[in-house]
C-alpha cells in the first residue's frame, strides 16, 4: 500500500503543476486526474472492495462529479451557479435541468426555431447552444416575458389573432417575434415574413403570426 | 453526442496549441454547425476550442479594403453600415442564408467553412467519401436533386451550402488564418477545394490553423450589385440555384464584372470566362444569355437534378438583369 499511497502522491503533484500552467479555464486537467486516479483507485482497492465500488457505480458518480463545469449564468433576472457536461445544450439544461420547459424542443437541429430564446438580449436557437459557451450570459425564456401575472403584449396578441393552433411552436414564435420588433423587422408583411421564416408552424398560422406582430408593432410598447 | 473536453482559449496561441496538441480538436464559434454534425454523430471531435473571447469580431474599413473579423455574426455583419456602403453584396447574400436565430450565432470563420448538406454525408448509416473516406458516394446513384452540375468527381457531387461564400468569392476576399508557423492569407478562390480525390478535405485551411478573421479589397461594384438565391422555400432554404453579380458600369458600357454560383458545385463556382466575355459589351438580354451560355459549358447534371442545366443560366440572367437594372 505505501508503493500506492507514493504513487498517488507523484500523480497529485503532477497534476497540481500541470493546473498552474494552464491559466485558463479548462476540463483537461481534471479529465486526466480522472483518468489517472480511477486507475489508482482501482489498484488500491482489495478486489472485494473493487468490486464493491463498481456495483454502487462510484465511476461513473466520480466521473459525473469531476467532468461537470462551472456555469454562471442568468436565466430571466434569477442567477443561477450550476455545474454542466460540456456536451449539454442550453435547451436541455433549461428543460432538464432547471425544468423551464416554456421552451420547447421541436427538431433539436436549428431547422425549426422552437428552442428560441433571447442570450442578452439577441434571439437563437437553443438547441445549438452548448450551455458551457453561455457563461456570464443573460437569457430570457417565455416564461422571462410576462410581468407576474400580466401578459407580454406580444402574448396578448397571438392570443387575440389566434395566432397558434396546436401551441408547440408558440414559445418560439413568441421569443423571435419580440426579437424581429427589437430588431427593427417588422416594418411590413415582407418584412416579417422573411425575418420570422427560422419559426416553422406545422398548422399553419402564419396569417394570424404576422397580424399579432403587426399590431404590436403598431402599438409601439414592444 | 459525443461527450468531449471544452477550453476557452484567451489567445490565438493558445488556440493554435490546443490544435497541435491534439489532432482530434475543433475550433467552436458560432458553434450552428458544428453542434449540428455532433448531434447527428457526423463529427465527433474530442475537444472543442472556444474562440469567442479573441478579439476577432471587428469590423474596419482599412485603406484599399474591408476588415472583418472571424467571429463577427453574420447577423452583425449582414447589417454593419461600412459592410452596406462598400459591399452591399456580401449583405444581401448573408440576408438570404439561414435564419435570423441563426445567423445572430453564425460567424464569418465558421461559415467559411460550413460543412455540405448533402443528406448522405448526414446520415451516418450510408456510405459517403467525404464523412469516411474510402466508404463509396451514395449520391451519386442516390437522390442528388440538391447536387453538383460543376466540378465533380466520382468520389463526391456535394455542393458548399454557403451563400456568404458565393459572394466573397465574387468579390475576391482574402481569408487571414494563423497557424504554428505564423499568419498566411489565402485568396477565397484557393480556400475552397473541388472534391477530386480527397473528398473529406472541404478547404486548404490546415488542421492546426485558425482563421482571424478575412479582408475584401476596394471595388466600385457596391451601385450594381445583386444576389439571387433561388429555393424550394420562400425564405430558409439551401439554394438550389444561386448567382452574384459585382459590376461596375459606364453608361450601359459594362467596365468590369464578377460573377459567382452556388448550389452547383464543392465550392463557390466563378464565372471567369462570363466575366471575360461581358467586360466591355453593352449590359443587354443577348449579352447575358451569351454570358450564361458560356457560364454552363462543361455542366454535368445527375440524375435528379437536369432541372439545374436550365435553372442556373435563368437565374444567371436575371441576376445580371436585376444588377444592371435593365429591364425586358
Amino acid at each position: 500500500m505505501l508503493v500506492v499511497k507514493t504513487e498517488i502522491n507523484t500523480f497529485m503533484k503532477e497534476n497540481e503543476s500541470r493546473e498552474k500552467e494552464e491559466m485558463e479555464l479548462t476540463g483537461n486537467s481534471r479529465r486526466d486526474f480522472l483518468k489517472k486516479s480511477s486507475l489508482i483507485t482501482a489498484v488500491a482497492l482489495t478486489p472485494v472492495a473493487a468490486v464493491k465500488a463498481s456495483e454502487l457505480r462510484l465511476d461513473e458518480r466520480l466521473s459525473d462529479a469531476i467532468e461537470q463545469m462551472p456555469l454562471n449564468i442568468e436565466i430571466n433576472g434569477k442567477t443561477y451557479n450550476l455545474k454542466v457536461e460540456p456536451r449539454t445544450t442550453l435547451l436541455d439544461l433549461l428543460r432538464e435541468k432547471l425544468n423551464l420547459t416554456g421552451t420547447k424542443k421541436g427538431c433539436d437541429q436549428g431547422q425549426c426555431g422552437a428552442c428560441t430564446v433571447h442570450i442578452d438580449g439577441v434571439r437563437a436557437n437553443s438547441c445549438l447552444q452548448l450551455a458551457i459557451m453561455n457563461d456570464g450570459a443573460k437569457i430570457t425564456t417565455i416564461e422571462g416575458l410576462a410581468k407576474g401575472d400580466e401578459l407580454h403584449p406580444m402574448q396578448e396578441a397571438f392570443i387575440k389573432h389566434d395566432g397558434f393552433q396546436c401551441g408547440y411552436c408558440t414559445p418560439g414564435q413568441i421569443m423571435s417575434a419580440v426579437a424581429c420588433i427589437h430588431e427593427g423587422h417588422a416594418n411590413s408583411e415582407t418584412e416579417i415574413r422573411e425575418f420570422m421564416s427560422g419559426n416553422i408552424c406545422r398548422c399553419g398560422a402564419y396569417a394570424n403570426i404576422v397580424n399579432a406582430i403587426k399590431e404590436v408593432k403598431a402599438g409601439g410598447n414592444v | 453526442m459525443n461527450n468531449f473536453q471544452y477550453k476557452r482559449v484567451s489567445s490565438t496561441t493558445a488556440a493554435i496549441s490546443e490544435l497541435s496538441k491534439n489532432p482530434a480538436a475543433k475550433i467552436v464559434a458560432g458553434g450552428t454547425n458544428m453542434i449540428d454534425l455532433m448531434k447527428y454523430g457526423v463529427m465527433a471531435p474530442e475537444k472543442l476550442v472556444d474562440i469567442n473571447r479573441l478579439n476577432f469580431d471587428d469590423i474596419r474599413k482599412q485603406p484599399g479594403m474591408l476588415h472583418i473579423g472571424a467571429t463577427v455574426r453574420n447577423a452583425v455583419a449582414s447589417e454593419n453600415a461600412d459592410v452596406l456602403k462598400y459591399q452591399p453584396l456580401l449583405s444581401m447574400a448573408m440576408l438570404s442564408g439561414a435564419s435570423a436565430q441563426l445567423r445572430n450565432k453564425a460567424t464569418m470563420g465558421g461559415n467559411l467553412l460550413q460543412r455540405t448538406r448533402c443528406s448522405y454525408f448526414y446520415d451516418i448509416s450510408a456510405p459517403c467519401n467525404k464523412r469516411k473516406p474510402g466508404s463509396g458516394c451514395s449520391a451519386i446513384g442516390g437522390f442528388n436533386r440538391m447536387h453538383a452540375i460543376f466540378g465533380t468527381s466520382t468520389s463526391c457531387i456535394a455542393v458548399n451550402p454557403s451563400d456568404m461564400n458565393v459572394a466573397l468569392t465574387a468579390l475576391d476576399a482574402v481569408i487571414l488564418v494563423s497557424g504554428p508557423k505564423g499568419d498566411r492569407k489565402i485568396p477565397i478562390a484557393d480556400f475552397h477545394r473541388l472534391p477530386g480525390a480527397t473528398p473529406e478535405l472541404d478547404t486548404t485551411l490546415d488542421k492546426k490553423e485558425v482563421i482571424t478573421g478575412l479582408v475584401i479589397p476596394d471595388n466600385n461594384f457596391a451601385a450594381n450589385s445583386y444576389y439571387l438565391k433561388v429555393r424550394d422555400r420562400a425564405s430558409y432554404a439551401f439554394a438550389l440555384i444561386s448567382v452574384a453579380v459585382a459590376m461596375e458600369l459606364e453608361g450601359t458600357t459594362i467596365k468590369d464584372i464578377r460573377l459567382a454560383m452556388g448550389g452547383v458545385a464543392h465550392k463557390p463556382w466563378r464565372l471567369k470566362e462570363a466575366e471575360e466575355m461581358l467586360k466591355g459589351k453593352q449590359a443587354s438580354v443577348e449579352n447575358f444569355k451569351m454570358a450564361a451560355e458560356l457560364a454552363m459549358k462543361g455542366a454535368k447534371a445527375y440524375q435528379y437534378n437536369a432541372f439545374k442545366l436550365k435553372l442556373a443560366p435563368n437565374t444567371m440572367v436575371q441576376a445580371l438583369k436585376t444588377a444592371s437594372g435593365i429591364k425586358a
